[in-house]
């Protein structure tokens, strides 16, 4: 393989909420313009994975370095779409406004969005095809609609790498491969894009690299070699037998 | 009377404004455990200064109001209780101490404690026209603040998480609104009273949310309906000699967040109905349509007439969903027989492509 420059690094990264670690030690280098899938159990620690990485939880031990300088000074260089069921969505507002404050990173403390941050959330809307849906109250989006919504806020921060959590929650077939095709596009622009993933079988056809992951790391790397029984296995705690169509 | 009902105005517009962030947060109780938590405040400033000033004891009340925020805040992100758990014991711990120190006072020989207990009920004649001065000066102040910081307001209250991981402070957001609650409730404790003085802060904006689908229209309806409360509940209780004002002011911002709960056109229950009832006999009438279309279809042409005999088999025709879609110029109607006009077969066409056509 080609040596790749290393996008996000993770060094011995431990989270606990209370006394239990979550997440034990994780060590991750995920090359840059890889679509990585991670996979584990309900309760396996991979939202907080993500947050931890984010800064949105403080991690007791461990560092994170996004193109090997810390997360804090690369902000912008980094995109998220949370789980959909983070917000409150019958809050009083528009799918543009909620694609608008992507672009409240860049413009920084006070100041006010202007036309060229509505072009740009307007562009994102389109890209997910949500334009349509423009000036809908939020609350009046179905949840694969709102999964859009929240993936085009993350479109519209530009950003070089995104962590995104569970897209594929509660979308249509049709929806999951028009969200699929945006990921493979970001790809093929050089981005690097991180998603927590449910469906198995689906990650040999969608994913190029992949994280396992159970309070403990237990493989990372391409999907070619690392995506097996036995790595199953090891991660969910019973047999798993995927077909591995390629 | 004019300062009154001035001061009630500006009061009922900060506690509106402030008011509809605290709902969008679901902290609701907030407000509640704060103006309690102002109670000790008071004493205390009493204890300590022995003079029955006004804005000496609001100071106090700012103090133990802003601790017992904080503290809340701080139960809530170390420990696992949950947020209405913390908010509770806080409530219920300071207004404990603050009753206890109220009848220690009323205790002691030589100080009249009459002044302190306004601050239960609220007593709106005691408002002089500095204090109006004062809380109009906040109001500005808080306004200014909330145009400034409006991107970052919104975005707080709307997604915490994701505001930090564009690089906000969050927690100086946060402290700062919070700041702003205390603010507000204490400025109010003095005409409405710890009782009462959550009420005052939910109720006009608990109305807006009804309204409107907008963020500021939201904080602006709000800041409208706590003025307007304000105004008619001094009105009525100044024409009604002993209603004491605080809790005409309340009742009027009830009637509100009642009124709109009924009659707001997009969620109120009123139109919600109506609007079930109207969805109902739509779908009957498309239902017919369709059926009509599914008939002429069959035909070249495809106005043909039909008998409208081969109708009665459907379920749910009646002879005025005929004169419905007459009047619509859907179908046209000849003594027993009824044609589709080319309108109706194209509206029947696109009957189930509609949602998506709507949408533009
Ligand atoms: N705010 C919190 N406070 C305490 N414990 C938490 C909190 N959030 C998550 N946990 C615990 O941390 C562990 C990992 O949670 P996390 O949400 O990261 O799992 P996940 O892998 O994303 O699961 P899922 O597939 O269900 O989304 C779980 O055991 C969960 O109970
Ligand atoms: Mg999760």
């Amino acid at each position: 393989m080609k040596p790749q420059k290393i996008a996000i690094a993770v060094d011995d990264l431990t989270v606990a909420y209370n006394y239990k670690p979550v997440l034990w030690d994780i060590d991750l280098a995920i090359p840059e313009g890889v679509l990585m899938a991670i996979v584990g159990p309900n309760g396996a620690g991979k939202s907080t994975l993500i947050k931890s990485i984010l800064g949105i939880i403080d991690p007791i031990a461990g560092s994170v370095a996004i193109y090997g300088k810390p997360y804090d000074k690369q902000r912008k260089l980094v995109g998220y779409v949370p789980q959909k069921g983070s917000v409150d969505w019958d809050f009083p507002t528009t799918a543009l406004d909620v694609v608008m404050m992507g672009t409240y990173g860049s413009l920084g403390w006070i100041k006010r969005p202007g036309k060229k941050e509505r072009k740009t959330a307007l562009e994102s809307l389109e890209k997910v095809g949500m334009l349509a849906f423009k000036d809908r109250q939020i609350s009046q989006l179905s949840g694969g609609q709102q999964q859009r919504v929240f993936l085009a806020r993350a479109l519209a921060q530009d950003a070089a790498i995104y962590f995104m959590d569970e897209p594929f929650q509660g979308v249509d077939a049709t929806t999951e491969i028009a969200i699929i095709n945006i990921l493979k596009e970001l790809r093929k622009a050089g981005k690097t894009v991180v998603v927590v993933h449910h469906d198995l079988q689906t990650v040999p056809e969608y994913f190029d690299w992949v994280t396992f992951l159970n309070v403990k790391k237990i493989a990372t790397g391409p999907v070619k070699e690392i995506f097996n029984d036995d790595n199953l296995t090891k991660t969910y705690g019973i047999n798993y037998k995927v077909s591995i169509q390629q | 009377m004019r300062t009154i009902t001035l001061g009630t105005a500006i009061l009922g517009s900060i506690c509106g404004m402030l008011g509809s962030f605290a709902v969008l947060r679901k902290q609701s109780l907030l407000g509640d455990a704060i103006s309690h938590a102002a109670l000790p405040g008071i004493a205390i400033a009493f204890l300590i200064t022995g003079t029955k000033e006004t804005n000496v004891l609001l100071i106090g009340a700012l103090i133990s109001g802003l601790l017992g925020a904080f503290w809340i805040r701080g139960i809530t992100k170390r420990t696992h209780l949950k947020s209405d758990t913390a908010l509770g014991l806080i409530l219920s711990i300071f207004f404990g101490f603050g009753m206890l120190l109220l009848t220690y006072i009323q205790k002691q020989p030589n100080a009249n404690q009459s002044g302190l207990d306004k601050f239960l009920f609220g007593q709106a004649a005691t408002l002089l026209s500095r204090d109006v001065w004062f809380m109009a000066s906040v109001t500005f102040v808080c306004l200014c603040v909330l145009l400034l910081f409006w991107k970052e307001f919104k975005i707080l209250l709307f997604d915490a998480d994701y505001a930090k991981t564009l690089g906000f402070n969050t927690k100086f957001i946060d402290i700062l609104i919070t700041s702003f609650i205390v603010l507000a409730i204490v400025l109010g404790l003095q005409t409405v009273g710890v009782v009462l003085m959550s009420a005052m802060l939910l109720a006009p904006a608990a109305a807006a949310r009804q309204w409107t689908n907008s963020l500021g229209v939201m904080v602006v309806l709000a800041a409208i309906f706590g003025a307007t409360s304000g105004v008619l509940g001094t009105a009525i209780s100044a024409s009604q000699n002993n209603l004491s004002t605080g809790p005409v002011i309340v009742l009027v911002a009830a009637v509100f967040v009642i009124f709109s709960f009924i009659f707001s056109p997009s969620r109120g229950l009123l139109f919600r109905q109506i609007r079930f009832i109207q969805n109902r006999k739509d779908l009957e009438l498309h239902k017919t349509l369709a059926f009509m279309f599914e008939i002429a279809q069959d035909h070249e042409n495809i106005s043909h007439p039909h008998a409208v005999k081969i109708l009665n088999n459907f379920h749910g025709f009646t002879r005025k969903t005929l004169g419905k879609l007459e009047a619509k110029e859907y179908i046209s109607v000849k003594g027993q027989m009824w044609s589709m006009t080319p309108k109706g077969y194209h509206f029947a066409a696109n009957l189930y492509n509609q949602q998506t056509n709507e949408d533009e």
